[in-house]
């Protein structure tokens, strides 16, 4: 039958006149329902009147005429269901009773409610808390323009050690690169060294600050509010010096005055002409929340030396061409600027481009990751609780159930109920999941440290946004989806009806007892994952902690110290030696030390090549170089394993001596006795070895030793390292006044002791944030899913209290009832364990670049996380177990 | 047709709408009427019966009115809107040519 039989409409009048009327019903059978109920109740007596009045006057008995009637009326109730959906607002008042009765059904039983609104709120908020973090360092752009055509290009050797990531270029090597590469619209540089000192009317000033080329903000796309960018007539050492400043910079310290641009700072000693100020958003990792831009102007060597290799590009893409199109293009002009100079390039490099977005994020991306999916986890375990939560629920609901079918209630309608319960349930935990989200950025944000904040701008993003509330908008929608779907899988038509029959309440668990024992066994293996996972992280940051640094941490105070221009007039080194000279005098200073740069200063720069003496065109590598006074290896308590440090003399005069490392000397001089060896460290002449030190840690706490080399100090700033005897308050102070009077206006540039600094390495603050968050992860998910447990084998000795009772009136021991309950836990323990070991092996080798001295499958970890879970495991379900060996048999078989 | 109350789908609302065209009716009436007209072969339960008088009265093909009764009681009478008139036209057409067409099938096959 393809015709249509209705929905034709003769002409408009009527068309309007029918939806008016089609609205008065409607509204009056929203607005007046109970008088529309009534007069639906009094059309269908009415017909069930004049039905028996019929059977009467067929001469039918009264009772017999209604019965007659009654039957032919059919199931009442079930047609006015019908006429009441007719009437079409039956969806509206049905969604509002729906939403009534869920609500009734949450008021009258608080502890379900709060129990399933808690879960989700915790998983959702654990999750969308950590989202913030993703969607700030991974989602959001960067504040550049069109930031994915941004790359960092640098020159590599191939088989370059690892640990140096980006290789740096010289200023004239990038002036041929700027001019002869086709494949970059444009290509800016930085000084990888930052900081400036800058003079103030309280004194001198260390600020955080960057030099950069002309065109570096051109490349990024980066246009200033105020002012303009540096020109190319800017860079040199013979440019007139200009500055740039950071929005706070101008809010701060110039009051957001328009009329900025002019004026006069000095920065580094000289005068500087503010030309510029960066908009409000810019930021640039690599540069600490830079609070000064200048031109670079460079040291006179590294203007016109190409082995200075003291910049890090920034370059833009050219439209239309690829990375691997311009990595190609910039190595010919790496190897034409290597023909043209072979004795600053000596060996053949390749070009080696790097997303800049991959450069500024470093090593955050696989921790937050990592953490997603810990996060990710947690939610599964709360879903799975609801889940469970609602099946045993669904099923002490059963009878109602069926009673409400058998009554009329469609499975449309049953369905369109399971869903507003979920939707209720769901609304509550996503509301109170995001303020506990809100909370938990904020705490989070305050588990960052001003040096990881520096480091990494974007974080500092996190909070609520659009895409934060889809993420969990989207997170609601499919718990939403779950827990409707979870009971109606419980509960097919043919159950339904069976929640009416008698005694039905034992038999139909069978089913559900069996799926919420799988549902808790990938709990408890999924808990287990997270233990382990928290587990190897807490071990992997203790490690970190407790990594050999070579020295002894304990005591040892560090001041850096940065003279003012001009306040070096002397040959380099000496107004080092006289402070130092004054320091040791402060009582209670038991031995100082200084260097260039001290351990664990966090970067590796600067480097050297090292090559063995009278093998000239045997390349070996570029490793760290300090520079180190006499002295320094027995202020920091170092080893020295082989000869001696440097004498006073040797310092004073730079005479050609070297002291190398452990690593140093096997690689280069293995089986030889190093001492009185020659090495040439960067440029001739060799020097003579004077001692081999035990390896100290130069770089980052987590990366392996290098062979390092340490030269006579002949700078002008320096670190003092000065170990002190016992915690004196006042000896801090005292030292910087026993510095002060060598030379008064002496800048001190921060002040620390070792301890301090090892904890706040980088590689520290990341690994204790993610240890502490997946310890926190781990610990809620092992609440969960013990609790999981135990509502399962609760439910069950519930279900099976009868069959208890009759074993026990047969005779039974406690102990036999006892094996029976804890027996079932133990076998969904046992599996749920034996499933997460699987599960957590696998995770660990997915975080292996997480840890830090140890193994993805650490026994140790594996067995303690499997056996707090066991243990608790199995505390959990004695609880029930012993409810039920204690229960009364008479008593439990005359409840039934 | 094996059983009588058996009716194809959608005609009951075109027997309605066929019935209520004579005059205002209450729901039992209509059901007797139909019996009546189809020499008892057709009988329609209040089950179907009072669903299809909602439906119709929500499309606005008819219009409902408490009225006194022939028993003086009140009743609930239904009667054709003009939209009703011409949603019955159409759907008489259709059912003339459908019903032609079948009994065309059954009747040469």
């Amino acid at each position: 039958m393809g015709a249509p039989v209705r929905g034709h409409f003769p002409d408009r009048e009527p068309r309007v006149r029918r939806w008016l009327g089609r609205l008065r019903l409607r509204a009056r059978s929203l607005f007046l329902s109970a008088r529309v109920e009534q007069e639906l109740d009094d059309e269908l007596r009415y017909h069930l009147d004049r039905e028996i009045e019929e059977g009467r006057a067929a001469g039918l008995a009264p009772d017999e005429a209604r019965i007659t009637a009654l039957r032919a009326l059919g199931a009442v109730s079930q047609s006015m269901e019908e006429c009441r959906d007719m009437r079409g607002v039956s969806f509206v008042e049905h969604r509002i009773q729906d939403l009534r009765f869920a609500l009734r059904q949450l008021r009258k039983h608080p502890a379900f409610a709060a129990t399933a609104v808690v879960m989700l709120a915790l998983g959702l908020s654990a999750n969308v808390a950590i989202f913030g973090f993703v969607d700030a360092a991974l989602v959001r752009p960067l504040p550049y323009e069109d930031p994915a055509r941004l790359v960092t290009a640098f020159a590599t050797r191939p088989e370059k050690a690892p640990v140096q990531v980006r290789g740096n270029v010289s200023y004239q090597d990038l002036l041929d690169w700027r001019e002869q590469s086709r494949s970059f619209s444009s290509i800016g540089a930085y000084d990888v060294r930052p900081g400036f000192t800058l003079m103030t009317p309280e004194g001198p000033l260390r600020v955080p600050g960057l030099s950069v080329t002309a065109g570096f903000f051109r490349t990024l796309g980066v246009t200033p509010v105020l002012g303009r960018e540096f020109q190319r007539d800017e860079e040199g050492p013979a440019a007139p010096p200009t500055v740039m400043l950071s929005y706070a910079t101008w809010q701060i310290r110039f009051g957001a005055r328009p009329d900025v641009l002019g004026s006069i700072l000095t920065l580094q000693g000289e005068p500087h002409v503010v030309i510029g100020v960066l908009p409000r958003e810019f930021h640039f990792t690599m540069a600490q929340q830079a609070a000064f831009w200048t031109a670079i102007r460079g040291r006179q060597y590294c203007w016109e030396h190409r082995g200075c290799r003291s910049l890090e590009t920034v370059a833009r893409l050219a439209p239309g061409v690829s990375p691997e199109a311009a990595a190609a293009n910039l190595t010919t002009v790496i190897r034409d600027v290597r023909g043209r100079y072979p004795d600053s390039h000596r060996d053949p490099e390749t070009a080696k481009l790097v997303p800049l977005r991959e450069v500024m994020l470093g090593d955050i991306r696989p921790v937050l990751l990592a953490l997603l999916s810990g996060a990710g986890l947690l939610l599964l375990i709360a879903c799975i609780n609801m889940v469970s939560l609602l099946l045993a629920r669904s099923d002490s609901r059963s009878r109602e159930i069926g009673l409400r079918s058998a009554l009329g209630a469609s499975l449309t309608r049953l369905v369109a109920q399971f869903a507003t319960e979920a939707l209720v349930l769901v609304a509550i935990g996503s509301a109170l999941g995001l303020v506990l989200a809100a909370l938990g950025m904020q705490s989070l944000g305050r588990l960052l440290t001003p040096d990881m904040i520096s480091r990494m701008p974007y974080l500092q993003g996190a909070g609520l946004n659009l895409r934060l509330l889809a993420f969990s908008g989207g997170i609601a929608l499919v718990a939403a989806l779950v827990l409707t779907l979870a009971p109606l899988a419980r509960l097919s038509m043919s159950e339904r009806l069976a929640g009416l029959r008698e005694g039905s309440r034992g038999t139909s668990g069978t089913t559900w007892r069996r799926f919420g024992a799988y549902l808790v066994m990938a709990e408890l293996g999924i808990a287990l994952v997270l233990l382990v996972s928290a587990g190897l992280l807490g071990k992997s940051f203790h490690r970190l902690l407790h990594v050999d640094v070579g020295i002894n941490a304990q005591d040892l105070t560090l001041v850096g110290v940065q003279p003012l221009a001009g306040q070096t007039s002397e040959r380099p080194g000496v107004l080092a030696r006289q402070v130092a000279e004054r320091v040791a005098s402060v009582p209670g200073v038991q031995a100082v030390g200084y260097a260039d740069l001290i351990p664990l200063s966090g970067g590796l720069a600067p480097t050297s090549v090292f090559r063995k003496d009278g093998s000239p065109d045997e390349h070996l590598d570029d490793y760290p170089v300090r520079r180190v006074s006499a002295g320094y290896f027995a202020a920091l308590q170092a080893r020295l394993l082989r000869g001696r440090e440097f004498t006073e003399e040797e310092v004073a005069s730079s005479r050609n001596v070297v002291i190398i490392n452990d690593t140093a000397a096997q690689r280069y001089l293995s089986g030889e006795d190093p001492i009185g060896k020659a090495i040439v460290i960067g440029a001739p002449p060799a020097r003579e070895i004077v001692g081999v030190v035990a390896d100290l840690k130069d770089g980052p706490l987590e990366t392996p030793a290098l062979p390092a080399a340490y030269l006579p100090f002949d700078q002008s700033g320096f670190a003092l390292v000065v170990r002190v005897s016992g915690q004196d308050p006042e000896l801090v102070p005292s030292l910087a006044r026993a510095i002060r009077e060598v030379r008064p206006g002496l800048l001190i540039d921060g002040q620390t002791t070792m301890a301090e600094r090892i904890d706040q390495q980088p590689s520290a603050s990341r690994h204790r944030s993610s240890a502490w968050l997946a310890g926190g992860f781990a610990a809620v998910a092992f609440v969960l899913s013990v609790v999981g447990l135990y509502g399962v084998v609760a439910y069950s000795v519930g279900q099976r209290s009868r069959e208890i009772a009759v074993r026990m009136a047969l005779g039974a021991q406690r102990r036999s009832v006892y094996r029976l309950v804890l027996g079932e836990a133990a076998r969904l323990v046992g599996a749920g364990t034996a499933l997460g070991i699987v599960c957590s092996l696998a995770a660990a080798h997915l975080m292996r670049r997480l840890l830090f001295g140890v193994q993805s499958g650490d026994a140790a970890t594996l067995a303690g996380a499997a056996a707090v879970l066991v243990v608790s495991a199995l505390l959990a379900s004695y609880v029930p177990a012993r409810r039920a060996a204690s229960v009364d048999p008479i008593e439990a078989l005359r409840a039934e | 047709m094996s059983k009588p109350t058996d009716l194809v789908q959608g005609t009951l609302d075109l027997l309605i709408l066929k019935i209520v065209a004579l005059e205002p009716m209450h729901g039992w009436a209509i059901a007797r009427r139909i019996r009546q007209m189809s020499d008892d072969v057709l009988r329609v339960g209040q089950s179907a019966l009072y669903p299809a008088l909602h439906k119709l009265e929500q499309q606005g093909w008819i219009e409902a009115e408490w009225k006194v009764s022939e028993n003086n009681r009140r009743a609930k009478y239904y009667s054709l809107t003009r939209a009703g008139r011409h949603a019955l036209a159409k759907e008489a057409e259709q059912w003339e040519r459908l019903s032609a067409a079948i009994s065309l099938i059954v009747s040469r096959a």
